[in-house]
Formats: C-alpha cells, structure tokens, sequence
C-alpha cells in the first residue's frame, strides 16, 4: 500500500502538483488519468524517487520514503518495478540479458536459475521467441512486454507504468492492459498506472484519480467515472466521440426502461 | 558560457565523479563491460591512431629536412628533433585531440541517448548507482588502453619518418636512424605515457558528464557531444601546459 500525503511539486515557482493526497491500495490497478501536461508523469516521478517533492510524505507500507536514508532507498528500489513511457531498454543488450540485467545486479542465485527465472517471465508476457534480438529489431508491443518482464523479474511488490499503452494500436494496447492487470493480481502488487486513455480506464482501472493542472479533481471506481458530476472529469471522459455516444445509449436505455415500467 | 555556468559545470562535474569512482557494486558485471568498452574506446581506436601516426611523422621529417638544410648543423638532427616532437607531443598531445573527436563523442552521445530514452532513469530505480555502472568502465578502460595506443603512435611516427627516408634520401636511413638513437632519453616515453593517460582520464570523464546531464531530445545529444570534443581539446591544450611545464620545465 502506497499513501500520498499533501504531495507539492513547484517548479521555479510553478504549480506542477498542487497538495495531492491519495492511496494507493495493494493488489489493485491504480490509475492516474489526466490531459497532457496535468502533472501525471511528475506525479509518478515523485512516487519512484526520481524527481523530489517540493513538500508532502510518501509512505511505502507505512515508511517515509522521502525521509529515507540512500540505503533505505537502495533496499526499497529492490521492490520497484517500473515500466518507461518509452519502454528504456538497454539498446546494447538482447532482450533476455534485459531481463536478465536485474537479476544479474542484484540476485544471489547462480547463472542458470536467473536465466530461468528470467524466461519465466518472457513466457509470462509471451515473448519467448524473442529472447536473442535486440531491442532495435522488435516491435514497440514486444518493447513494452520485454520492459513489464524486467520490472517484474525481480518480484516487485510496487510496479509503476507510464503511458503503457501510448503509441500502440488498439489491440496491442489492451494486451498491454490486461497484462498489467493480470500480473497485479497474480503477485498482489500495489500498481500505479498513468494513462490518459480511457479505454485503459474501463478496462483496467480499479481505483481511478483524475488530474487536472496539478490538482486532484476527482477520485473514484471505474463505474463511477461515468456518471459523475464533476465537469471538468466529464469535459475528458467524454472528450472521445465513443465514450459521448456510449453515455447517450445508457441514456436512451434508461429512458425506454423507464417507459416500459411505466 | 558564463562565469557562473563554468563553476556550475565544474561543481556538477565534481560530483558526478564522486559517484562514479567507487568500487562498483558487481565485480562480474564491471568487468564485463571493462572489457567490452576496451575494445570498444580502444582497440577500435588503433586504427585511425595508426594511419594519422604515419602520416604526420612522415611530415614532420620531411618538413624537418627541408627547413634546417643548414651546413651548419648536422643531417642526423633531423632524426633527433623529429623524434623529441614526435614522443614529447605528437604522440600524446595531438594523438589525444584525435581521440577527442573520436572517442569523446562516442561516449558522449551514446550517454546522452541513454539519458534521453530513460536508460539511465531506469538503472537508477532499480537501485544501481547509473554513474558508477555506465561511466567507471569507460574510464578505466579507456585509460588504462592508453600506452598502448601511444605506443603504437610513437613506432608509426617513427616508421613514417624512416619510409620517407627510404623514397627521398634527405636524410639517408642510416642517418635518420643514427639520429633517432643519438641523446635518446627514455624519460621521455614515461612523461608521454603518463600525459597520455592523464589527457586519456579527461576526454572520458568529461565527455561522459556532458552525456550523462543531457536534458532534452536528439538535438541536444548532437550537442552535447559538439561541445564535449570543443571542451575536451581545450582542457587537453590547457593540461598541456601546466603538465610540461611542471615535468619539465
Ligand atoms: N523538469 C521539469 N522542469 C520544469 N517543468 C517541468 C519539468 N517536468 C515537467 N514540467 C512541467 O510540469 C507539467 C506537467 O508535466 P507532466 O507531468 O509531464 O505532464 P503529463 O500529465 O502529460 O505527464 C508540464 O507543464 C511540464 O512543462
Ligand atoms: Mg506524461
């Protein structure tokens, strides 16, 4: 479980996260959703350590991250598993000796169980035919799914994505989603997805925040998201043509219902 | 750059290199990119360090010959001057400024890719110090295959000057050769090695900060890596100077 208190991120005297306060809740799909520029990456940044907060605590299974000395911080990032926007795969090595490279720095286990281990975790994204290319000769899909097995190698019990799904095609998209989805429940990890794709959100999503410039403007399931009042949430949801004619069927159905029992 | 940028730069620079000289934390692991980063830095270097050594060194006799046809002075001088130049500076100072360009931007932009596509981010959070990690066997690698690229430029230099002996005769081989023998100080080749390996310390450290604090896109790769060959050569002329004259002088 991860509990965000009074998160602030100033920039030269910018507002990027303005007091954000929330809980991320373990084994669930935590997703952070938001226009471009929102301050969802910054947000993320914060969690994983990356960037540093101007105020406010995180607390990882009750532990101040923030206040945490660099060796606290080395342990905890044991537990980290992080999936880039642009899936950062070593270029010089193929994509076992990336999955592999976790295990290689940090595990105490003998060459062949890290190599099984980290074949496990190939064969869970599916990807075992790829395991000798390079990063350069597989697909942006391939790229993402080589990146969730090398956050995943070594057990974590926190996993952070960016943008998984962004640059893919619809399809591949919603592999990438029910993968994050499927291993979050498989290893009970605590997961914190940025997204600004609301297909992602009804699919995956169990608890959902809605950034909007650097404020939390709203907080619910995934059910909910539908049917809030909130106008600057609704002004994004329903930004797709999809979702707007989606929400106009619910209407109509309700609607006719409504006559019927009539 | 500013007054303030250029202490700026030497602040961060300081730091960086005092994550990057530790002990790294897998010995298996450094060891296999020190090794990978020899051949990479250095043994790939060899070549146009081969090639640029014979030319110049066939210059720098020819160009000797010519200009102290003096009665006054004897031919072998010209074997003994051109092998000073070529150990005391060609082969380290001006072989260095080559390298510069070469392995300074190579380290540079492949750094600074790294930066920009998140590799370096993603090494951080899984707890592996990324300097120490990416730059420490760069450094070591680099410049501990420095006296053999020396080496290899001195001989070239010198063997550049005997072919030249060999198709115009001013002076004659067994002159040149006598020259090259005559007042030979060995010294000499330990302060070039030592210099080399010095200049070989600062083209890889420094190239690897501008990489490592790119911020930005591709453009600012191409930058960085500009300005790290712009930079290098200055420190490596500037080093020069203090280093001889506290040797030598
Ligand atoms: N390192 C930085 N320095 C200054 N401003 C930044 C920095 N990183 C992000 N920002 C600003 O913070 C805001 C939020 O950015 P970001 O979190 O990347 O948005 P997104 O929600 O699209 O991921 C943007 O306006 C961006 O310009
Ligand atoms: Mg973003």
């Amino acid at each position: 479980m991860i509990v965000v208190k009074n998160l602030i991120k100033e920039f030269e005297g910018r507002m990027v996260l303005d007091d954000i306060s929330t809980t991320f809740d373990r084994g669930a799909v935590n997703m952070i959703i938001g226009k471009s520029g929102s301050g969802k990456t910054v947000f993320l940044k914060c969690l994983i350590g990356l960037i540093k907060p101007s105020s406010g605590a995180i607390l990882y299974d009750n532990e101040n991250f923030l206040s945490m000395k660099s060796k606290e911080v080395k342990q905890l990032r044991r537990y980290m598993g992080v999936l880039f926007q642009g899936s950062a795969l070593f270029d010089s090595k193929t994509v076992l000796e990336n999955v592999m490279f976790p295990l290689d720095m940090f595990s105490r286990k003998n060459k062949r169980e890290r190599q099984k281990r980290a074949e496990f975790c190939l064969e869970r994204v599916n990807l075992s035919d790829a395991i000798d290319l390079y990063p350069s000769e597989i697909s942006g899909g391939m790229m993402k799914r080589a990146a969730i097995a090398r956050a995943i190698a070594l057990n974590p019990k926190y996993l952070f994505c960016d943008e998984p799904n962004s640059g893919l095609d619809p399809k591949t998209a919603q592999l990438i989603d029910e993968l994050i989805y499927d291993i979050t429940k498989d290893f009970n990890m605590t997961t914190v997805v940025v997204s600004h794709d609301m297909n992602s959100v009804m699919n995956i999503g169990d608890h959902v925040i809605f950034f909007n410039e650097g404020i939390k403007e709203w907080d619910g399931t995934k059910s909910e998201v539908m049917n809030s009042d909130n106008q600057a949430l609704n002004d994004f949801v329903f930004a797709s043509d999809l979702f707007k004619k989606i929400k106009e069927a619910d209407e109509i159905i309700a609607e006719k219902e409504e006559e019927r029992v009539k | 750059m500013s007054i303030t940028g250029f202490f700026e730069n030497v602040g961060s620079y300081t730091l960086l290199m005092k994550r990057v000289l530790t002990i790294p934390d897998r010995m298996r692991e450094f060891f296999k990119d020190y090794f990978q980063e020899m051949y990479k830095l250095g043994v790939n270097s060899i070549w146009i360090v081969v090639i640029i050594s014979f030319f110049i060194g066939a210059v720098i006799v020819m160009q000797i010959a010519l200009n102290i046809a003096s009665p006054m002075l004897p031919r072998f001088t010209v074997g003994a001057v051109s092998r000073e130049i070529i150990l005391l500076e060609f082969s380290s100072t001006i072989m260095c400024l080559i390298l510069a360009g070469k392995v300074g931007s190579n380290i540079s932009s492949e750094i600074g890719t790294m930066r920009i596509t998140e590799q370096v981010d993603a090494l951080d959070i899984m707890g592996v110090n990324s300097a120490n990690y990416l730059i420490f066997p760069k450094i070591t690698a680099f410049v501990s295959f420095m006296p053999v690229l020396v080496v290899f430029s001195m001989f070239m230099g010198i063997f550049g000057g005997y072919m030249i002996c060999i198709f115009t005769g001013t002076p004659t081989v067994d002159t040149y050769v006598f020259g090259i023998q005559s007042f030979f100080r060995e010294k000499l080749i330990w302060y070039s090695i030592v210099k080399s390996m010095l200049f070989g310390f600062i083209i890889s450290s420094v190239s690897a900060y501008f990489g490592y604090s790119v911020k930005g896109g591709a453009l600012d790769v191409g930058r960085a890596s500009t300005d790290s060959v712009v930079i290098n050569s200055v420190l490596i002329l500037a080093t020069d100077l203090v280093f001889t004259q506290l040797v030598l002088g």
